[in-house]
């Protein structure tokens, strides 16, 4: 206990994500070029921007799941290396929400929830079930924890994705598109969760296309093309009053209509 | 424009759509051309079973103990129940034999517990069946300890020869196997290319060569004085071979599950082998369940092949029967029973994982 009072002590100070000159190619495309960002504890950033522009690549190079190779990449003061314990160390207090939510289809929802923190926090089963019901309970969806995720729809999936995670107790939450893979009158309820959560004080980064979203709760909005961060302001001069050409042209796409 | 005031009431199906007869009619009977073909074909089976049903039950000899008692119109199983017990158990001691019953029996008691899923305490019951049975049964069965006498594996045969071979066989593929197709999965170089290695070689040579080169070439390497017993030779041979086949049902499998599923357990801080362990592997096994009993029912009718190494399994022992001056022209009888035999066995192997696949996919049906 003592010493997690020490880690977010330090932590106060330190940023909580920090790259610098990232990049990262696949193959011969050159999909992330020369990001700098720092993400402070309880920012809330949402990074949108047309499909192809880095953004979910950005994101997953936080927690390993794609590999960078030039920069630096430093999560709760912990440098991003090769170094297998060190990346698993740093996902345990990642959290991450897919598009496609990716629930373990052969266990119940219960079982989704309380998988890691028994096998990689080595927590007891019952303090482990307690727990997941506690989250299941806040992302409302308690009554069906015995299911299995096929039995639920899109939207519940999600949120009992988000409290898969959070039951990892994750000092950040990285959102890959939540609510990309749903239909249009399940996205709400995902994103009431995610409000939720950021009004608790999560540290949360999200690829989003929900405008509505990102005026809500973000503190800064990040505007990405062809690799690079090309606009990143606090929503109201965002949305009011956008710098690039590139970024207009884009809002007015998706806002247009 | 319309408007409905007024939602629709359920309603019964109408009255021949569903029942027996409806399905008499849909299937067999559809149209002159089908009546015709249904027909024929119940004539056929007339024709081909009867004389089959008359040869096999009616006009067959049950009791007796020598060819006389055969009135010969039928088949004579008199000659297979006068062999049974050597069909069994091959040439193993006859006042010894309680102790292959016990293993066949404890055996069958220890797989229905793990079958039948009402029975509780499965975890347990799989720790014995897979690390005591196998020591028990060996201790019984070979002896040379704790007073019971030794009997040497040339002694063993049958029906228990053929199970042995089978079940040690199946156990100890699947987890290598299961290693195999992970380590061919690997972005390890080395552990990559020898498990493609692996599995190519064994895959590209046949179970006979295989068989006879551990029973002829692999004494020339061994320095003089050690030998490795013959079953034991042939039971390594069986276990490679299948291991390979095992390994790429298993790859497939693998490949069927969603790259999304290794991420999210990534994203959750789960390392390797607990990612394949509690993710990936579970729902790929399940996915395999037909691959895999093929494999092992296709290794259960290929232990036969050790008849060329000079082991006795069932086959090869109904066979070495039929040579017998005493019971000559049962040719038929014989193969009848040593197919009927296996037939048993593999139908249940293929009935149990027809059940388990519809058990295990209740509720993660999208």
């Amino acid at each position: 206990m003592s010493e997690q009072a020490t880690q977010s002590q330090a932590g106060a100070e330190t940023p909580m994500v920090e790259m610098r000159g990232v990049n990262k190619w696949y193959g011969d495309f050159h999909v992330l070029r020369d990001i700098d960002l720092t993400v402070k504890r309880g920012e809330r950033i949402v990074i949108c921007g047309p499909s192809g522009s880095g953004k979910s690549t950005l994101i997953r190079c936080i927690n390993h799941l794609e590999e960078h190779q030039q920069g630096e990449i430093v999560v709760g003061g912990v440098p991003l290396t090769q170094d297998v314990k060190r990346i698993e160390q740093i996902r345990r207090s990642v959290g991450m929400v897919f598009q496609h939510f990716n629930l373990f289809p052969h266990l119940t929802v219960l079982e989704n929830c309380c998988l890691s923190p028994m096998w990689v926090q080595k927590r007891p089963r019952r303090e482990a079930e307690a727990q997941a019901m506690q989250y299941l309970e806040r992302v409302q969806i308690a009554e069906q924890a015995l299911k299995y995720p096929g039995q639920l729809s899109g939207g519940q999936q999600q949120r009992v994705a988000i409290a898969r995670s959070l039951c990892m107790h994750p000092e950040v939450m990285l959102f890959d598109e939540p609510t990309s893979a749903l239909d249009p009158e399940m996205i709400k309820e995902v994103l009431d969760v995610m409000v939720e959560l950021a009004r608790e004080g999560m540290t949360m980064l999200c690829v989003t296309h929900e405008m509505g979203f990102a005026k809500t709760v973000a503190d800064r909005v990040i505007f990405m093309d062809q690799g690079q961060i090309i606009e990143e302001n606090a929503p109201e001069p965002f949305f009011n009053a956008p710098q690039s050409e590139r970024t207009q042209l884009f809002l007015s796409q998706i806002l247009g209509h | 424009m319309t408007i409905r005031d007024k939602m629709i009431e359920e309603r019964p199906a109408p009255g021949l759509s569903i029942g027996p007869l409806a399905w008499l009619r849909a299937n067999l009977f559809s149209g002159p051309v089908n009546t015709v073909f249904t027909l024929l074909g119940f004539y056929l089976l007339y024709v081909l079973l009867t004389p089959t049903i008359q040869w096999a039950f009616i006009n067959a000899d049950w009791i007796g103990t020598s060819r006389d008692d055969c009135s010969r119109e039928g088949a004579c199983w008199v000659f297979v129940n006068a062999r049974l017990t050597q069909f069994i158990y091959g040439l193993y001691p006859r006042d010894e034999l309680w102790r292959v019953n016990i293993v066949f029996a404890s055996f069958a008691v220890l797989i229905a517990w793990l079958a039948i899923p009402r029975l509780p305490f499965k975890r347990w019951v799989a720790v014995v069946t897979l690390l005591v049975f196998p020591v028990v049964a060996y201790v019984l069965l070979y002896g040379g300890y704790f007073g019971l006498r030794l009997v040497e594996t040339h002694r063993w045969g049958g029906l228990m020869l053929t199970l042995i071979l089978a079940v040690v066989g199946m156990v100890a593929a699947l987890p290598i196997g299961i290693l195999l197709a992970l380590g061919r999965r690997s972005e390890m170089p080395i552990v990559k290319s020898f498990c493609v290695v692996f599995i190519e070689f064994w895959r590209g040579v046949p179970l006979i060569t295989i068989l006879f080169m551990a029973s002829v070439m692999l004494p020339l390497f061994l320095p003089t004085g050690v030998s490795v017993d013959r079953l034991v030779r042939a039971l390594i041979g069986i276990t490679l071979f299948q291991s390979a086949y095992m390994a790429e049902v298993i790859r497939g499998g693998l490949q069927a599950i969603p790259r999304g599923q290794e991420e999210a357990a990534a994203a959750l801080g789960m390392g390797y082998w607990q990612r394949m362990g509690l993710i990936v592997l579970p729902q790929a096994l399940k996915m395999m369940i037909p691959g895999i009993v093929n494999t092992f029912i296709s290794l259960f009718k290929d232990t036969t092949l050790v008849m060329i190494i000079g082991l006795f399994d069932l086959l090869g022992i109904v066979q070495a029967a039929l040579s017998d001056s005493r019971w000559l022209g049962f040719a038929l009888e014989g193969y009848v029973f040593a197919a009927f035999m296996f037939w048993i066995f593999c139908f249940s192997m293929s009935r149990y994982s027809q059940y388990l696949e519809r058990k295990l996919h209740t509720g993660h049906k999208r």
